[in-house]
């Protein structure tokens, strides 16, 4: 392993990750960072872990009394991260969710300690906007630190910044990539993110720059707009099957999820999981439309150039390309001449 | 007679928190608090069903897979959807990738470090133990999680990504793998098995298999330098198989469907005797949880929340079978598969124990590693892998599984095309249940009585043992 000092850290570096309103699957997902291991590589980088729930040895009175210090400002707090929702209810009392052993609401011990701490993450959509919980009718009050949904606030309000002056950093995804999380929590370890990093929603740009659509392997049926008309099929599936991955951000099909996978490789539709409110959507398998055209089209292209495109690359498909869409797997590869369009 | 609340709990999934009643150092009662509700049985309530497969996985980031497994098999209860022949193999291979991921995370990275407490300082092994299985510190922080990253590659190739995927449906699994990725797969099952071999067993798999009785296990552990034989000299030294014990009422939904019925068969266990599961004998009681008084059935119960209602004491429910409670989990589940080695631990412990518990998790890994390979070569590459989906517009529809925890239940009822009502017992809702309506206590709650704390109170590593030997999911228990 490489030591700190070697990267040219050896100044030390805490972290502290709780969890509120969550499944735990941004955990197992940053489980999966790294070649050497998520924990070797926290300690590669200098990062010291003051307690993360899935792997400190210390429980109970033992892991209140490293709250009670780092609330108490007598231990230096760099990083807290928070995965899963916030919840509220009932009535704004929070105790949907408590702290175990410890009286308080987990509404209570985020605010107290994001008040804390330099750099504030939330981890995965729950933390950032409010996620799966706050689907309808969202009985739970559930929210983001601080969004609810695509609107600022949540439970940390508009108006909080960390010690360094950010406002929460959002690692949007449910889960976010492994990569996602590990790499903005370096960023911040090695003071190279600010604010002009973070996108509109306080997503790091890095990975938010891009569309989950960038990259997608079923670009070819895109183009042609050759769809997939049920799931399994290879064809592109914004057409029938939902899929939201030109609306939404993520360099999800330029990076490999468990060795080589992605939502689309996988076989089914991007269901727009770092959007503020994904969980807010019907029929998430089933693209809606008006008059035989999606409701929702590319992010930022104008509708009657994509009506226009669509009917002109649907003229010009090529059989190849129509016939594989509706199978589960490439019934004819590519040559030269026989080709015409169907 | 004193009472304490133990909690937070780490290195569970989720939250807990305990409230134990001591006398001489030595615990009288307990009652177990799980302390988060989120509240998707609502959320799922007026959705379109094909939502459940986005909505429910997202229960719990650990056992995700199993959440799917659970609603596209409630779903395709529904009406008359085939599953492809393929689906079925390609969803058993992922859910026992990630079967076998919860079982080597739970034992390495959840329960042993608990051994490597100072409380220990004074034993001949502690100094081994800190070495490899302290928390954060311990070389298994090392090797452990690289292997599990390996193993969890079979979900980037069968179903896009691993935790939350949309790969599971009621037909099948939505990508078809050609020849060059069955290759890979079986490339990371033999890299997989060669990890277990070398780290936890210490000898090969086959000699693991053919354990069949506590005599042949003896053999194994005097003779292996793996770390399950580590664990079995750590268990005969603090005499674990005495520790959180808990009365021979097993259950399981059966695992792994197939074309020839489940590879692990369902039933139940009472009194040492097996009998057929009967579904209809399943209700959840909420005397003692935050809820409304409803149905016990899960075909016609509501979670109505009310965090004031006097009495009680937990968000989850008290799941029963006949009446009574039940333990779930890989013993529960081998127990019911009638593993000999299963059923002589019962015998000779009188049920399950810590050392009981960790034994069947260690056990299903050898089981379910070599299963994987075989399913894997089962697969007709030029079949296809899911079948379409029509769904009826009104139906109620059951998905009885297995999680690694244990039996995870979806009840659903659809109608005019949407979700009417949907109902979700989770395997740590039967081990972590609170008092029922007649006072009787939960597994977890009646296996806490008597065990023997001394002078450290609620800081006994033995209270840690018995919570953690049964790797509770508090993020499923309530939902």
């Amino acid at each position: 392993m490489v030591p700190p000092a070697a990267l040219g850290m050896d100044d030390e570096f805490t972290m502290l990750w709780l969890q509120a309103g969550s499944c735990g699957g941004c955990t197992m997902s940053v489980l999966e960072q790294g070649r050497s291991g998520w924990i070797a590589e926290l300690q590669a980088f200098g990062v010291r872990l003051l307690w993360h729930p899935s792997f400190s040895e210390e429980s109970g009175e033992d892991a209140l009394e490293i709250l009670r210090r780092v609330s108490a400002g007598e231990v230096r707090l760099d990083l807290l991260c928070l995965e899963g929702s916030i919840l509220r209810g009932p009535d704004g009392s929070g105790l949907f969710n408590r702290l175990g052993g410890s009286g308080r609401t987990m509404l209570d011990v985020a605010t107290t300690l994001a008040a804390r701490a330099n750099y504030c993450v939330a981890v995965g959509s729950c933390a950032a906007f409010g996620g799966i919980p706050a689907g309808q009718p969202n009985p739970t009050d559930a929210c983001g630190l601080q969004y609810d949904g695509a609107f600022s606030g949540g439970a940390l309000g508009e108006d909080y910044r960390s010690g360094a002056g950010l406002p929460v950093i959002n690692i949007a995804g449910c889960a976010p990539h492994p990569g996602w999380i590990m790499e903005t929590l370096i960023a911040l370890r090695m003071g190279d993110l600010g604010v002009e990093d973070l996108d509109s929603f306080g997503r790091p740009k890095f990975f938010a720059k891009s569309l989950a659509h960038h990259g997608c392997e079923r670009n070819e049926y895109y183009e042609f707009k050759a769809s997939a008309e049920k799931l399994s099929e290879i064809g592109c599936m914004m057409e029938h099957l939902g899929c939201k991955a030109t609306q939404s951000v993520g360099d999800c099909n330029q990076r490999s999820w468990n060795g080589g996978g992605s939502c689309t490789h996988g076989g089914y539709p991007c269901v727009a999981c770092t959007t503020p409110g994904f969980e807010r959507a019907f029929n998430f398998l089933e693209t809606q439309k008006v008059g035989g055209i999606p409701v929702n089209l590319p992010l930022d292209m104008p509708k009657a150039w994509f009506i226009a495109l669509a009917a002109l690359s649907k003229s010009a498909t090529p059989s190849r390309v129509s016939q594989n869409a509706t199978s589960d797997r490439i019934h004819r590869g590519p040559s030269r001449g026989r080709d015409a369009k169907s | 007679m004193s009472r304490i609340l133990v909690g937070p709990f780490n290195r569970v999934e989720g939250d807990l928190e305990i409230a134990l009643d001591m006398m001489d150092g030595r615990i009288e009662s307990a009652r177990v608090t799980t302390t988060l509700y989120r509240g998707f049985e609502q959320i799922l309530v007026g959705r379109a069903p094909l939502d459940a497969l986005v909505i429910a996985p997202r229960i719990c980031g650990i056992c995700s897979v199993s959440q799917s497994v659970a609603a596209a098999a409630a779903l395709r209860a529904l009406g008359p959807t085939p599953l492809a022949g393929n689906g079925a193999l390609a969803t058993n291979i992922a859910h026992g990738a990630e079967n076998i991921a919860d079982h080597l995370t739970h034992f390495y990275l959840f329960f042993m470090p608990d051994f490597a407490r100072d409380e220990y300082r004074a034993l001949p092994w502690f100094a081994n133990i800190v070495e490899r299985f302290k928390a954060v510190s311990g070389e298994a922080s090392r090797y452990v999680p690289p292997a599990r990253r390996r193993l969890l590659e079979i979900m980037g190739l069968l179903a896009g990504k691993w935790p939350h995927s949309l790969a599971f449906q009621p037909g099948g699994t939505t990508r078809a793998l050609d020849m060059g990725e069955r290759v890979r797969l079986l490339g990371l099952i033999a890299e997989f098995q060669a990890f277990i071999e070398q780290r936890l067993f210490g000898v090969s798999l086959d000699e693991i298999l053919a354990i069949e009785s506590l005599c042949e296990l003896d053999a194994y552990e005097e003779k292996a330098g793996g770390d399950f034989a580590a664990f079995l000299r750590i268990a005969r030294d603090l005499n674990l198989s005495e520790l959180g014990k808990s009365s021979a009422a097993f259950l399981s939904f059966g695992a792994y469907h197939g074309a020839a019925g489940a590879h692990f068969p369902a039933g139940a266990m009472l009194e040492g005797k097996r009998e057929p599961l009967d579904a209809t004998q399943i209700g959840e009681d909420v005397a003692s949880s935050w809820f409304q008084p409803t149905q016990r059935s899960p075909w016609d119960a509501g979670t109505a929340p009310d965090a004031h209602k006097l009495g009680a004491y937990s968000w989850a429910k008290a799941p029963r079978y006949r009446g009574r409670p039940m333990e779930v989990g890989a013993f529960a589940r081998q127990a019911i598969a009638e593993h000999p080695l299963i059923l002589d631990l019962i015998a000779r412990d009188d049920g399950s124990s810590v050392r009981g518990r960790i034994v069947a998790r260690l056990l299903e890994i050898a089981l379910l590693t070599h299963a994987l390979g075989g399913w894997a070569r089962e697969l007709r590459l030029k079949a296809p892998f899911c079948e379409a989906t029509a769904l009826p517009v009104q139906g109620r529809g059951a998905g009885l599984v297995e999680a690694a925890r244990g039996a995870l239940g979806h009840w659903l009822i659809v109608d005019e095309g949407k979700i009417e009502r949907y109902q979700i017992v989770a395997p740590t809702t039967w081990n972590f249940s609170p008092r029922d309506a007649a006072g009787v206590a939960g597994p977890l709650e009646r296996a806490l009585v008597g065990v023997e704390v001394g002078t450290l109170g609620a800081k006994a590593a033995a209270i840690q043992h018995v919570v953690r030997s049964f790797d509770p999911c508090m993020v499923c228990t309530a939902h």
